[in-house]
């Protein structure tokens, strides 16, 4: 899902002690010129495992799960794990200080006691955060998403620390990867600007959370999306709303809009069959409605309730937030958290929102 | 001998120069008294001042034995004063640091013409014996007024110059003291010139001259 | 009421301007001095603050090496990965070359893992302009200050003597002086420290629930918690203690004045206050229209005062800075940025200046009788009266003294012993005078000259304020030159005795060091390399410097000791000795022969202490012992500098030759003669401000009797009229009335002498060894006296000048008034 965040933390290395970019921009800086940066082609393919591991040449990049999860007295909660890089300038990896690379964690842990998360930043070249590709191993601080056996992505643990919370979660899935787009190639609006995107929307999870000193087991599903560019966002596009969706029938559905000034959203996304098989969807079959809005405490107003329609194949869910105030109240700040699918379907998955002024 | 010829002194006020006295003319013989009368105002004291060569005239001269006062230096009427002028004035200007023994013999001293046996002889005379190690403020009226006399006296000088010695004093108290500063004048041999308004006072020296706008009127008063 | 009152009140203003420019002027300069020192002590206690919260400063939980002052980055990574939120500090000094060398704090931080909640230079850790501190070529901060220290412009990119060039710099305001902070990176690469860190900082509420360190970091690192009080702040509190108690006495001087001039208006409008009485004016309306006069006229004054305060300060704070940082190494800034609360407090020291010397008056007035008795008191049994008191008052006053110098451990204790000591001599002086003058009257045998000292007893009381305040300035001036004097003699003495060496040379690191020292001992020559290796550590919460001493005569014949068993050289050499810096001795109350265990693990068997020696200027304690058993016990030591002997000839091309071989730039090879040079400029700034303090004062005490003179010019006529109509020239009389001045003056300067000595040996004796940590021995300079007792009498002759000249110029109409108006 989510493109997200990571503009984020361009946004928050550019931005300084600036007043917010200015919406030209996109949110975060994410609609800045590549410049000498590597750009993303259509036709170049994903080659594995090496494209598991950070690509430098590129300005941003992220993993990215999401975990829907039951505890032992059948309570939802959910979990999210997300590594970012991004490099302050062209010209790759640097081994010390020098390094252009700048890291940045977010864990959060959602459920009947609430939604917490946490941040932290590292710098790149001395150790402190990076990713491995053979076994995999992303990493930073303490926190890490790595391979349990293989040269893929097939079994992972997942572990992340907060203030009052913590996970520590096992996810397998034995199912291909999911290339969205064309082979992976993932546009972000008409004009060409676009990202490298998969998926891996089939795991199955256990493990354990902690939160304020209680300790629960939990199982249930997860989602990683991989995701790397240089300047995944146009002129003028100022925030995005995105679903990764897990529903009952073993279907799973990703969806995003992004939202545009003078202009209908741009959207997209992908169907992937209980089977694995996916296929793209136009922007033309879809159709995303909010019903509700939520005011946040921090005074912001975010659609918190969704209608979400697909034409091929026909499908109407509505889609509730679980917490409609799962606020990450990060350096940049974003709405993140999982929902409830009602309707033609059911089922469960994680909603990101970006680019709501307050 | 004290010769006064045509003496002219005015004072520069807001509204231009004051006459004080306009054309005064005056002998006083050794060894006699005069008494200077006049409203307030006349220039009685004025003249006193020119006198002492505590003042300059505009015009006119003051003699001594037929020397002028005012052609002299400060330094020269300084001395002029400390030796040939005693001064006894309304409110008595002892000096307040000193005991009354040295205020006694400060000008005589001063123009070492200290005479000790005259000096305790005046404080004597002026009942001054007793109090000679206490300080002016220590003394009543009367005393320091007596003892204003006795410094003026103890130099024995040719002119003694008066400005109302007693007019700080109640009825009965100026005359005794009047009369005992009359009778030490006489035996210190100077020459008196007092100022007065007191009619009653006036008629015991020898001589009496009323000033009147700045002129002597004419004729004893 | 209180309109009609005090437009009757004010009206005596105009007809005595004078005695108001005093009330003004006195209280003008008692709060310009004050709120002056006060702002210098509070500029430089806010940069101690900005730099104590500097990240590196003590009231951060941080890790820091066991051994040595670095260590490697590799335990930062450790760590973060184990979960520590730890943050990266590398400090260290970054030098400058130039005519006057130049060196920085260099700070070296890591912006993104700073503790959220810190701040650096005022910005908050999430507003940081981050892209461009990180990005090459990143940026240097500093102070708008420091800026002006090194010559340089925003943008520059000056090179660091060690040929390292810096990242454009970058001005912030709210930075601490002499502090740059660059990136992490830039600082390793700018110290030549690559993977090395200084400190860890720990956020305070992960620090307080410490895990335990990795098993193989708990040899490397050790904890340093959040200390509360910040060592520069304690270590300079004796300096601002010094300055505010100069100010204080400025302040004090300045409110003789005042209280004079209130007292004598009172006097003068008694006949005023009892008419307004009589008219049915209220006391209480009475007492309200006094007292906001008075108000006013601190008002006003106070105005003047802070705004003459803050030039002041600003003129003086170039030389306390160099003064702080010659004594402490403290950094100020050489710029006023003032707080809001500091002009309020300076317009409240007026007002409050105001009430002190105006309160006596205000409460005369309240019980003032309606009816005027016929004759005002007798002066002669006043002023005896007056004397008893005084006395007295000065009496208690020397016993507190006493007290205090025969009990008192403290500082403070020594300055109450100043405080009562000078007041007490202030108050005794007035019958001292008297009692002298009664001496000299009896010598006085004509009538003038008995006049002259009769009169001058009768001007006393008048007299006595500024002559107190003359008394006080004088005594200071004596007191504190000949402690300056005193110092600088010890210390050029000790100086030439300590600076044997002809040459130093401050290494890069250890390594580079010992290369040197290698190269050194085969240079022909030479004759003895002496290496110094130093660590800093803390003993008893203190800062502590240890320092390793090869056993050498050179050390035997030169270095100072104040006191020592027998074979004190040997015991130190053998490693069975220590020797303790004097002020490090008194801090730690240990005497010679008294043992002292070094904080070692494991711990290692106590020394004896085998001698003192003198270290002034240095604010840490200083410890001695032998070389070997230094590096024996912290293998972590560092070899700060090496001394070399080698004769007077061969300097100049041993120096070159080590120019070009290891590339030192003046700051860290530097000569004898060049580095005696320096530390005597650093002392001679040192003492800059509280000379200029010292003339202040004193001018304030001229004024003072200026004041009192003119004031006094008017009811002198009346003494002076008899004697002219007596027969006394004008001139006479001036130059009469000038010699009562300078007599009183010059009497006075006499009493100050062995006051302002007595004064120096508190200061030597008491004072500094409780501020600094050092005694010095008590040395008078007579030429010096000479030079102030001739200063004090010029002063008094420049305050009588103009009263007189006034006097001379009487025109005879004035004086005959005398005779004629109403007394």
């Amino acid at each position: 899902m989510n493109a997200k965040p990571v503009l984020i933390l361009l946004a928050l290395l550019l931005a300084s002690c600036d007043p917010p970019a200015p919406p030209s921009t996109g949110f975060a800086g994410l609609g800045q010129q590549a410049g000498e940066f590597a750009q993303v082609e259509r036709g170049h393919g994903l080659q594995f495992p090496a494209d598991h591991g950070a690509h430098d040449g590129f300005r941003i990049e992220w993993w990215y799960v999401t975990a829907n999860l039951t505890d032992s007295d059948g309570r939802s909660w959910g979990a999210q794990w997300t590594l970012f890089r991004s490099a302050l300038r062209p010209g790759g990896e640097q081994q010390g200080w020098e390094s252009p690379n700048v890291w940045m964690g977010h864990a959060a842990l959602s459920g009947p006691f609430g939604h917490q998360y946490s941040e932290t930043l590292a710098r790149g070249g001395i150790g402190q955060a990076g990713v491995a590709v053979s076994p995999f191993h992303a990493w930073i601080d303490d926190w890490t998403l790595r391979s349990l056996g293989g040269d893929g992505l097939q079994q992972l643990e997942m572990h992340a620390t907060g203030k009052d919370f913590n996970y520590r979660l096992q996810l397998r899935s034995d199912r291909p990867l999911v290339l969205h787009g064309d082979q992976g190639y993932s546009e972000k609006s008409g004009q060409g600007q676009a990202s490298y995107y998969y998926s891996q929307p089939f795991y199955q999870v256990s493990g354990e959370i902690e939160r304020a000193g209680q300790r629960f087991s939990v199982t249930g599903q997860a989602w990683l999306d991989r995701e790397w560019s240089s300047q995944p966002l146009a002129a003028g596009q100022s925030g995005w709303d995105w679903f990764s969706l897990h529903l009952d029938s073993g279907a799973k559905l990703m969806l995003f809009q992004v939202r545009q000034e003078n202009a209908a959203p741009y959207r997209a996304g992908t169907w992937i069959a209980a089977d694995g098989q996916a296929t793209p969807l136009k922007p033309e079959q879809i159709t995303l409605t909010p019903l509700a809005w939520t005011r946040l405490a921090n005074g912001r107003r975010v659609p918190t309730h969704w209608r979400v329609a697909l034409s091929q194949p026909t499908l109407t869910v509505e889609i509730q937030a679980l917490l409609p105030q799962a606020w990450m109240g990060t350096r940049f700040p974003y709405w993140e958290g999982p929902v409830r699918i009602s309707g033609d379907s059911n089922g469960r998955g994680y909603l990101e929102m970006t680019g709501y002024a307050p | 001998m004290l010769t006064i010829q045509n003496l002219y002194k005015s004072f520069p006020t807001a509204q231009g120069p004051l006459p004080v006295l306009r054309g005064v003319d005056l002998q006083l013989p050794p060894a006699t008294s005069l008494a200077l009368m006049g409203e307030s105002g006349s220039g009685k004291s004025t003249l006193l001042h020119l006198i002492a060569g505590l003042e300059q005239p505009d015009q006119g001269s003051i003699l001594i034995d037929g020397q002028p006062l005012h052609s002299r230096s400060e330094t020269e009427r300084a001395r002029w004063r400390r030796e040939n002028i005693g001064l006894v004035f309304q409110q008595y200007n002892l000096i307040s640091s000193l005991d009354t023994a040295s205020n006694l013999s400060f000008q005589a001293r001063l123009a070492n013409r200290h005479d000790r046996t005259w000096s305790t002889y005046l404080a004597e005379r002026l009942c001054l014996a007793p109090l000679l190690q206490r300080f002016p403020e220590q003394l009543s009226g009367g005393q320091q007024q007596r003892l204003a006399i006795g410094r003026a006296l103890a130099a024995r000088p040719a002119l003694v110059l008066a400005d109302e010695p007693t007019g700080s004093l109640d009825e009965t108290s100026s005359e005794i003291v009047l009369e005992l500063f009359l009778q030490l004048v006489h035996e210190a041999g100077s020459s008196l010139l007092m100022v007065t308004h007191s009619t009653h006072l006036a008629t015991r020296l020898n001589r009496r001259l009323q000033l009147h706008l700045g002129r002597l009127l004419p004729g004893d008063a | 009421m209180l309109r009609l009152c005090l437009s009757a009140l004010l009206s005596h203003w105009r007809r005595h301007p004078l005695q108001g420019i005093s009330i003004l002027t006195g209280l003008w300069l008692a709060t310009a001095l004050w709120t002056g020192v006060q702002a210098l002590n509070d500029q430089a206690r806010a940069d101690y603050a900005r730099a104590n919260a500097l990240l590196a400063g003590a009231a951060q939980t941080q890790l820091v090496a066991r051994q040595g002052e670095r260590f490697a980055q590799s335990a930062y990574v450790q760590l973060r990965r184990a979960g520590w939120p730890v943050s990266p500090v590398l400090e260290g000094r970054l030098r400058f070359a130039g005519r006057e060398p130049v060196s920085v704090r260099l700070l070296g931080i890591e912006p993104l893992s700073l503790p959220a909640d810190s701040s650096v230079a005022g910005q908050s850790t999430q507003g940081f302009d981050l892209l461009h501190f990180l990005t090459p070529p990143g940026q240097a901060w500093v102070a708008p200050d420091t800026l002006q220290r090194l010559g340089l412009k925003p943008g520059d990119q000056p090179t660091s003597a060690d040929g390292q060039r810096l990242p454009p710099l970058a001005v912030q305001a709210q930075l601490a002086p002499g502090v740059m902070i660059v990136d992490i990176g830039q600082a390793q690469r700018l110290l030549q420290a690559p993977e090395q860190l200084s400190r860890l900082l720990l956020p305070n509420d992960f620090a307080r629930t410490l895990p335990a360190l990795p098993d193989n970091l708990r040899t490397q690192l050790q904890l340093q918690p959040a200390a509360d009080n910040d060592d520069l702040q304690h270590l300079t509190e004796s300096f601002h203690l010094n300055l505010s108690a100069l100010g204080l006495l400025a302040f004090l001087v300045g409110l003789f004045i005042v209280h004079a001039a209130i007292g004598l208006a009172l006097e003068q409008r008694r006949g005023l206050l009892r008419t307004l009485r009589a008219c049915g004016v209220s006391l209480r309306a009475l007492i309200g229209a006094l007292a906001l006069e008075l108000g006013l006229f601190a008002l006003i004054a106070g105005l003047a005062g802070v705004l003459s305060g803050y030039l002041l300060a600003s003129l003086l704070l170039g030389d306390v800075a160099a003064s702080l940082r010659g004594l402490y190494g403290a950094q100020v800034a050489g710029h006023l940025s003032l707080s809001p609360q500091w002009w309020l407090a300076g317009l409240g020291i007026s007002l409050l200046g105001a009430a002190l010397a105006g309160l006596n008056s205000l409460l005369r007035s309240a019980q003032l009788p309606l009816l005027a008795l016929a004759q005002a008191q007798a002066w002669r049994q006043a002023q005896a009266l007056w004397l008893r008191r005084q006395s007295a008052l000065a009496i208690v006053l020397l016993l507190i003294a006493a007290a205090c110098w025969r009990w008192g451990d403290s500082l403070p204790s020594a300055f109450a012993l100043l405080a009562s000591l000078l007041p007490a001599a202030a108050l005794v002086l007035p019958a001292l005078l008297d009692a002298a003058l009664a001496l000299l009257s009896r010598l006085c045998s004509t009538p003038l000259s008995q006049w002259f000292i009769a009169d001058s007893r009768q001007q006393l009381p008048a007299l006595a304020l500024a002559l107190m305040a003359l008394l006080l300035a004088l005594a200071a001036s004596v007191g504190v030159g000949s402690m300056t004097e005193g110092f600088r003699q010890t210390f050029l003495g000790w100086l030439d005795q300590r600076l044997s060496a002809e040459l130093y040379i401050t290494p890069r690191d250890t390594r580079q060091g010992l290369a040197m020292r290698r190269w050194l001992d085969e240079q022909p020559g030479v004759e003895a390399v002496l290496p110094q290796w130093r660590l800093e550590l803390r003993l008893q919460g203190l800062p502590v410097q240890l320092q390793g001493m090869l056993d050498h005569d050179s050390y035997r014949q030169h270095w100072p000791l104040l006191e020592q068993q027998p074979d004190a050289w040997a015991s130190l050499a053998s490693g069975k000795g220590l020797m303790l810096s004097e002020q490090l001795a008194r801090r730690l109350k240990l005497h010679l022969g008294e043992r002292l265990a070094l904080p070692t693990t494991p711990p290692s068997p106590a020394l004896p202490v085998v001698a003192l020696y003198a270290d002034y200027g240095n604010p840490r304690g200083q410890l001695l012992l032998n070389d070997e058993l230094l590096r024996r016990l912290w293998p972590g030591a560092t070899l700060s500098s090496l001394n070399v002997r080698l004769p007077a000839e061969h300097v100049p091309a041993l120096k070159a030759q080590l120019q070009s071989r290891y590339r030192l730039d003046s700051t860290r090879l530097v000569d004898q003669g060049t580095l005696k040079r320096w530390s005597v400029e650093v002392f001679e700034r040192t003492f800059a401000a509280t000379a200029a303090l010292n003339s202040l004062t004193l001018s304030v005490a001229g004024v003072a009797l200026f004041i009192s003179l003119l004031t006094l010019g008017q009811s002198r006529l009346g003494q002076l009229a008899p004697l002219w109509a007596l027969g006394v020239t004008r001139r006479q009389l001036a130059w009469l009335s000038l010699g009562q001045t300078l007599m009183l003056a010059g009497l006075t300067v006499l009493l100050a002498m062995p006051l302002g000595i007595l004064l120096a040996w508190c200061l030597v004796a008491v004072v500094n060894v409780q501020a600094f940590g050092w005694r010095l021995p008590l040395h008078v300079f007579p030429m010096q006296l000479a030079h102030l007792a001739l200063l004090g009498l010029f002063t008094s002759l420049l305050a009588a000048a103009w009263p007189l000249w006034q006097l001379a110029r009487r025109q005879p109409a004035d004086l005959l008034r005398q005779f004629a108006d109403e007394r």
